[in-house]
């Protein structure tokens, strides 16, 4: 019995990118090799390419009108459920999460239960944002005038490149509960969580398109989502300071909104403000006349 | 066709108390500046106005200095209930003084009195007033009970609403505690240097607001001043490019308000003759020099030749000439370039197959006109359908169904504003969600307050002016 134990090979996983609510290997054929902390060979990861950037885009644009028409309800529930599917799976991303980021395993474990309830906070958001920053304009005139935040579009993220799983889920849970889509650079040293987590993704109602995952590198694919005519916002955290300056550059070009964000990775176990969401959305103001 | 004749009523030149000259304000005082004179002329007659002392960049240096001392010396830390005493004298001062400002707006712009008169002018005041409120309330502005000043706010506004935009920057940038440099355009100085002259008379503190006329190099001296905490906007998206481009990677927030093309709806089952009304307002109102304009106008197929009908009788009734009549509805051209470019975008409508139509008006035998235009059978992939002409010109393109609508609508890179023209109340409402753009006006067109945000989504600029929504543009939160 002792021997047939021993015999069980694992079945390793083969890591690809997500896209339009595929697993598709790179276009360009490109995988590279990621390691442990120490150095202990953990997977190949697919390493994405402007074509996949591309790719990835079609599908964010094709998913948004979807995603932002879906009611706030909705949304709020595919988020949650996001959350319901992570905690069940808590033990795999912990493992993954300790290996990736050379933590322990009891503050993987942490940090992965941090992930879960940021997900539950953004859950929470998609139907009280609008009624936060909207209004009702009390405009001098017989019109009937109100304010509501619309979400901007398709997001490009480069998620941060040391928190492999909960500095992804703070940069993308707030893109998608203001209802735009995503299309996510992982960690390019740390990437096998962002795929993991596309697999919850994948199995929690989210729609395909909706959120794509490209792993691989910031600085080559950076630039194509900056200068991407169909990408409203970029979040440039992943890049490093002087990438971020020519980014946001690039982004000039069709007037991206371009995040404000700090130098070094921020401690992403503090509470979130709505900061984030604020920027993925654009107020809409509608004007009606009023009489008998 | 029956015209209503009416004898002339111009508005008296001399309200305006023109100067011969006039000059840079920095630092509370009117000061000489060291760039280059210009003279700014009466678009309507090609008479000079007045000469123009012009900012040089050490002038922009000194100006960004004096906002810097003001900011950190008296207004950055002067409690909001104190600030907004200030700001509400402006907002009388320019109520008090309303006749001369409107007057001196036409005379300088080119625009029909009765538009600076009615609108420009008391909206400015309006702006002034709302925003007073706010200075010591700003707790409550959504941005929790720490939010800060930017520190010192660098403006640049067009020429179309010279006053008005002047006051959708200033207004909400006092407000939040912000001191200003702005610099108006170069073809449209005059009524920002009589703001000058109130904020005296208001007493406000020298540097809180400093006013720098000249072109677009000073503009640029301005925005790339490294001591500027903050950059706003208003004009081309071309321009909007550079600018964001230029301040990637500094400190800089900056906000812009950009171009558009805005699609104007218009269905079966609309009140067509209500529906003629704004769309004349929505693309004819300050000679079609409006980024929201409504300068595509989207006809449902089956009403098409009945509201081009309408539209050319309605259209062929306005009345062109001198901006001070108080019968105008069409004024002047604001400048030779810009109505050289409306010329030029609208031959390309004619050379790319469109119909034209134009108001048989006639011309004043001087000034920039140019009368109001419409094209009929108009493609998406025309010129006149994609680039903003910023004149009296109509784009007309025909849908079938709603979804049409929207697709065509929304097919430009911008997105500042739409109009939709409907009786169907449940329509308006699907429309209003499905228009990729900042302000929808459903049954009407060309509306504005305080307490409304403004600004565009796309290539259209970022960040809103008015209403709470715009006071985030001026505060750290």
């Amino acid at each position: 019995m002792a021997e047939q134990r021993r015999a069980r090979v694992p079945v390793a996983k083969t890591y690809k990118l997500y896209v339009g609510g595929q697993f598709p290997r790179s276009e360009s054929g490109r995988s590279y090799p990621v390691s442990d902390a120490k150095g202990r060979f953990l997977a190949n990861a697919a390493h994405a390419s402007r074509k996949d950037v591309r790719d990835a885009v079609v599908a964010a644009r094709k998913a948004f009108p979807g995603w932002a028409g879906a009611t706030a309800y909705n949304r709020g529930q595919v988020l949650y459920r996001v959350a319901e599917m992570l905690e069940g799976r808590r033990e795999q991303f912990a493992a993954e999460v300790a290996a990736s980021e050379g933590i322990s395993g009891g503050k993987a474990q942490s940090v992965v239960d941090t992930a879960v309830d940021r997900w539950v906070w953004y859950a929470g958001w998609t139907d009280k944002i609008a009624t936060v920053l909207g209004a009702a304009n009390p405009v001098a005139g017989p019109y009937f005038s109100f304010t509501v935040p619309e979400p901007t579009g398709v997001v490009g993220v480069l998620a941060p490149q040391r928190s492999s799983l909960l500095g992804l889920v703070s940069v993308l849970a707030p893109a998608l509960a203001s209802g735009c889509t995503a299309v996510v650079v992982s960690s390019a040293q740390r990437p096998l969580p962002a795929i993991t987590l596309s697999e919850v993704l994948a199995t929690s109602d989210v729609p395909a398109g909706v959120v794509n995952v490209l792993t691989g590198r910031a600085d080559e694919l950076g630039p194509w989502l900056a200068s991407h005519g169909d990408v409203d916002a970029l979040d440039p955290t992943g890049a490093g300071a002087e990438a971020r300056t020519e980014l946001a550059r690039e982004a000039a070009g069709t007037v991206k909104r371009v995040l404000t964000v700090p130098a070094g990775e921020p401690d992403w176990t503090e509470r979130p403000d709505i900061a984030r969401l604020r920027r993925y959305l654009e107020p809409k103001t509608v004007w009606h006349p009023m009489g008998g | 066709m029956n015209m209503w004749e009416y004898a002339p009523a111009p508005e008296s030149r001399d309200i305006a108390n023109l100067k011969p000259a006039y000059r840079p304000f920095i630092g509370g005082e009117f000061t000489d500046g060291s760039g280059e004179p210009l003279k700014t002329i009466n678009p309507a007659t090609e008479e000079v106005l007045a000469e123009v002392s012009t900012a040089s960049a050490s002038d922009v240096d000194k100006a960004v200095r004096a906002a810097r001392r003001a900011y950190d010396k008296v207004w950055g830390k002067m409690p909001g209930a104190e600030r907004a005493k200030y700001i509400f004298r402006i907002a009388r001062l320019i109520q008090e003084r309303a006749r001369e400002l409107a007057v001196l707006e036409t005379l300088d712009n080119g625009k029909p009195i009765k538009e600076s008169r009615d609108a420009d002018v008391p909206t400015a005041a309006a702006h002034f007033f709302y925003h007073a409120g706010w200075a010591d309330k700003l707790d409550y502005a959504g941005l929790g009970p720490h939010a800060r000043p930017l520190g010192v706010a660098a403006q640049v506004i067009p020429w179309n609403f010279p006053l008005l935009m002047l006051a959708w920057k200033i207004a909400p940038a006092l407000a939040t505690g912000n001191t200003v440099v702005l610099k108006p355009a170069e073809t449209t100085p005059l009524t920002a240097l009589v703001f000058a002259e109130i904020c005296r008379q208001a007493e406000l503190p020298p540097g809180v607001v400093n006013i720098l006329p000249g072109a677009g190099d000073i503009g640029a001296e301005l925005v790339n001043h490294p001591d500027v905490d903050k950059i706003a906007f208003t004009g081309s998206t071309e321009v909007g490019k550079l600018i964001q481009r230029s301040v990637a990677g500094t400190h800089k927030r900056l906000t812009l308000e950009l171009g558009g093309k805005a699609a104007n709806v218009v269905f079966d089952d609309a009140p067509l003759d209500q529906a003629v009304d704004g769309i004349v307002n929505g693309i004819f109102y300050n000679q079609g020099h409006v980024c929201c304009a409504g300068s595509r106008l989207l006809a449902q197929e089956s009403v098409v030749d009945e509201l081009l009908e309408k539209l050319r009788y309605r259209v062929s009734t306005l009345r062109l000439g001198d901006p001070l009549d108080k019968n105008t509805d069409i004024g002047a051209i604001n400048s030779a370039e810009q109505l050289a470019k409306i010329r030029e975008l609208t031959e390309s409508g004619e050379s790319e197959g469109a119909r034209r139509w134009t108001s048989p008006c006639p011309l004043p035998d001087r000034g920039f006109f140019f009368a109001p235009t419409v094209f009929s059978g108009v493609e998406q992939s025309m010129r006149i359908a994609r680039e903003e002409i910023f004149g009296p010109v109509l784009s007309v393109l025909t849908f079938r169904t709603p979804d049409e609508a929207v697709a065509k609508a929304n097919n430009t890179p911008y997105g500042l504003s739409a109009g939709v023209w409907t009786e169907k109340g449940s329509r308006i409402l699907w429309m209003a969600g499905k228009l990729r753009a900042g302000v929808v006006w459903a049954n009407t067109f060309n509306r504005f307050d305080p307490a409304a945000p403004f600004g565009g989504y796309r290539e259209s600029g970022f960040g809103r002016e008015g209403g709470r929504t715009g006071l985030e543009a001026y505060l750290d939160g």
